[in-house]
């Protein structure tokens, strides 16, 4: 298991923002009357996508929305590896260093950032607009190997594409996401899909029963 | 070679439009209400007959799972709880399903909740999936406004789906753990029974199945279960989403006949192996948790629940890992050791403690940097940890290890050997 605490170095308070706020009850209303602890990681969730990560009065705040008592949502906060319990740069970098990406060349796209974000993981880099960690499977093995950079995947990596996205980052531009090289749009075969060629699939399919649809 | 026209994930590349047009245009939503009318009891009979096993990992029967469910609604209500935390390395099959075909999933949730009486569905996504989670909120948006789902619908079956998701904890696949993260709690496996059908979500009768094992409910029922029966192998039948990743020319998702051969999976539609079929040296044919396979039996092994179980394997989520001869084949084993003592809940012992224990040796192995005699050791702590856990996160972890055992014992002794040399 993996071992996550609080930092040491705590914000004084932390307030939802009104949009936050409308989120969060959002999210609470999709659970029976009650059952607002739900919500507890999308609640958390939202928090780190407004301050970029989960501090101490954010987790006390969460207990008082959802009426939980504040170790609920610590033991949540800590057992959950998304959230970050400490300060991350503005594009949070992760590397998946799994098996299938590490057959695939993952150990590159770790010195890329090494290279050009710091040279330990969990540090924001010296201007402040990255930070990079290795994390387990993200699930996109077939376009392996891979990072996500904030919400995005940027898949079929190698050493020089992980460097160009990451000098495109710092320019302040916003690559497209997905494969990154041999001409793939998603998870087919490099070099055009070998199925779901035949035209017939788009025009009603083969599984139609009511006669109008099958037309 | 399946044809596309027995193909259930007709936009698995995304393609097309994802969205309601583009999805009813490849067949989705078609009849649904008829569908309905057909009743409970048929449609699980149907499920039943179409030998569908559940495309999670264990492969249990789908339709005999739906009828676990107890037959009236008391006072708890029921729940469908639909399992799209796909985190099992080496697969990515849900991930396309929920981005470039939600539409098969949205159906599938419904006609399934029927089927068990539930009237609200939660599907748990992992929480890296912010797109693919965003994907199918806007393929629930589009149903809800079509009236296709809802407390008031055209199916005249009132239903609620949710999309929830995770935050990065591979534990929460397993099912009693994905229902406690649901509840807003650390996702720690629950000691079974009592079953979820009996007890899950808020201690109300539950069901939680696979995302692939939903979203081709559908089909299957529009075009009948002896077709969906007449694909595969006796007891092994349908088609599968196939994760092709590793050290092939061209790693892809592919829908396949199940019992396809593995050989014929690889060079037909990954390309063949880098440097050719002899180039091959060992496979991992249903994702991280199932034993490899050297080459010796991948030669001829067909892609099933059955047939990979009588070769010590398993099909698992049918995502097939390949390792050519460049591989260092213990360090992917130790690889997947790290995984497992990073993803361990913490709460059995075995489990928490054996995961680090072996990926510990399984560093000094890759190495060498160890006695042969540790060789039978790590092997009796495997079997230590295998069955003894609350849920199978234990297993998981021993399986890879036990697999590189039984067919590389040689591999292990001749670095132990090297290393000796060069330390003396």
């Amino acid at each position: 298991m993996s071992v996550r605490r609080l930092t040491e170095q705590q914000p004084a308070s932390f307030a939802f923002s009104t949009q936050s706020k409308i989120e969060v009850d959002k999210w609470i209303a999709k659970f029976p009357a009650g059952r607002q602890a739900s919500a507890v990681i999308a609640a958390l969730w939202i928090g780190q996508e407004q301050e970029g990560w989960v501090s101490k009065p954010m987790i006390e705040e969460v207990g008082r929305i959802l009426s939980m008592p504040y170790i609920r949502v610590l033991e949540v906060a800590t057992f959950y590896t998304m959230f970050n319990l400490e300060p991350v740069g503005d594009h949070l970098v992760q590397v998946c260093t799994t098996t299938p990406c590490w057959l695939r060349g993952s150990d590159d796209v770790v010195a890329a950032c090494k290279k050009h974000i710091a040279p330990t993981q969990h540090t924001v880099s010296k201007d402040g607009k990255f930070s990079w960690m290795e994390v387990e499977c993200l699930g996109a093995c077939v376009n392996a190997p891979m990072m996500q950079i904030g919400k995005d995947f940027y898949e079929d990596l190698d050493g020089p594409a992980t460097e160009k996205l990451l000098e495109a980052f710092r320019r302040g531009e916003t690559p497209k996401p997905g494969p990154q090289n041999y001409g793939r749009v998603s998870s087919e075969p490099q070099g055009g899909a070998l199925t779901l060629t035949d035209p017939q699939l788009n025009k009603g399919g083969y599984s139609k029963k009511s006669p109008e649809a099958a037309s | 070679m399946l044809s596309d026209k027995d193909r259930i994930f007709t936009n698995l590349y995304g393609f097309q439009d994802p969205g309601l047009k583009g999805a009813m245009a490849r067949g989705a939503w078609d009849g649904t209400k008829q569908i309905l009318e057909r009743g409970i009891d048929a449609i699980i009979d149907e499920m039943k007959k179409s030998g569908l096993r559940g495309r999670g990992g264990a492969g249990f029967p789908t339709g005999l799972k739906w009828s676990f469910m107890p037959k009236e609604v008391k006072e708890r209500p029921h729940y469908l709880v639909v399992n799209a935390d796909e985190s099992e390395p080496g697969t990515c099959k849900d991930r396309d399903i929920l981005r470039n075909d939600p539409h098969t999933l949205v159906e599938g949730c419904l006609i399934a909740s029927f089927a068990m009486r539930a009237n609200v569905c939660y599907v748990y996504v992992r929480g890296e999936f912010i797109r693919e989670r965003e994907a199918l909120q806007r393929a629930v948006d589009e149903a809800y406004e079509a009236k296709l789902i809802g407390k008031d619908n055209i199916h005249g079956y009132p239903f609620d789906l949710y999309v929830h998701h995770g935050a990065g904890a591979y534990i929460c696949g397993e099912e009693t753990a994905l229902l406690e993260s649901l509840e807003g709690k650390k996702g720690q496996p629950r000691l079974k029974p009592p079953f979820p059908a009996n007890s899950g979500v808020w201690g109300c009768p539950t069901t939680v199945n696979n995302v692939e094992s939903i979203a081709v409910a559908p089909t299957i029922l529009r075009r009948g279960p002896e077709w969906f029966a007449g694909i595969g192998r006796p007891n092994n039948t349908g088609t599968k989403v196939f994760c092709v990743s590793g050290h092939v020319n061209k790693p892809c998702n592919v829908e396949e006949e199940m019992g396809i051969s593995l050989r014929e999976l690889i060079e037909k539609h990954a390309g063949g192996v880098r440097g050719g079929w002899d180039n091959l040296l060992a496979v991992i044919p249903g994702g991280a948790s199932v034993p490899l396979l050297p080459k010796s039996i991948c030669d001829d092994v067909l892609m099933d629940f059955d047939s990979l179980k009588n070769v010590q394997s398993g099909l698992g989520t049918a995502a097939v890992i390949v390792m050519d001869k460049s591989c260092d084949v213990v360090q992917a084993i130790a690889r997947l050791a790290y995984f497992y003592k990073h993803e361990s809940c913490g709460q059995c012992t075995p489990c928490r403690e054996g995961t680090g224990w072996m990926w510990r040796v399984m560093t000094r192995m890759q190495r060498g940097d160890a006695r042969p005699e540790e060789i039978d050791l790590l092997l009796e702590v495997t079997k230590e940890i295998e069955g003894h856990t609350i849920c199978a996160l234990g297993d998981a972890a021993a399986w890879p290890i036990q697999g590189l055992i039984r067919h590389f014992r040689p591999e292990l002794e001749r670095r132990m050997a090297a290393h000796k040399v060069a330390a003396e």
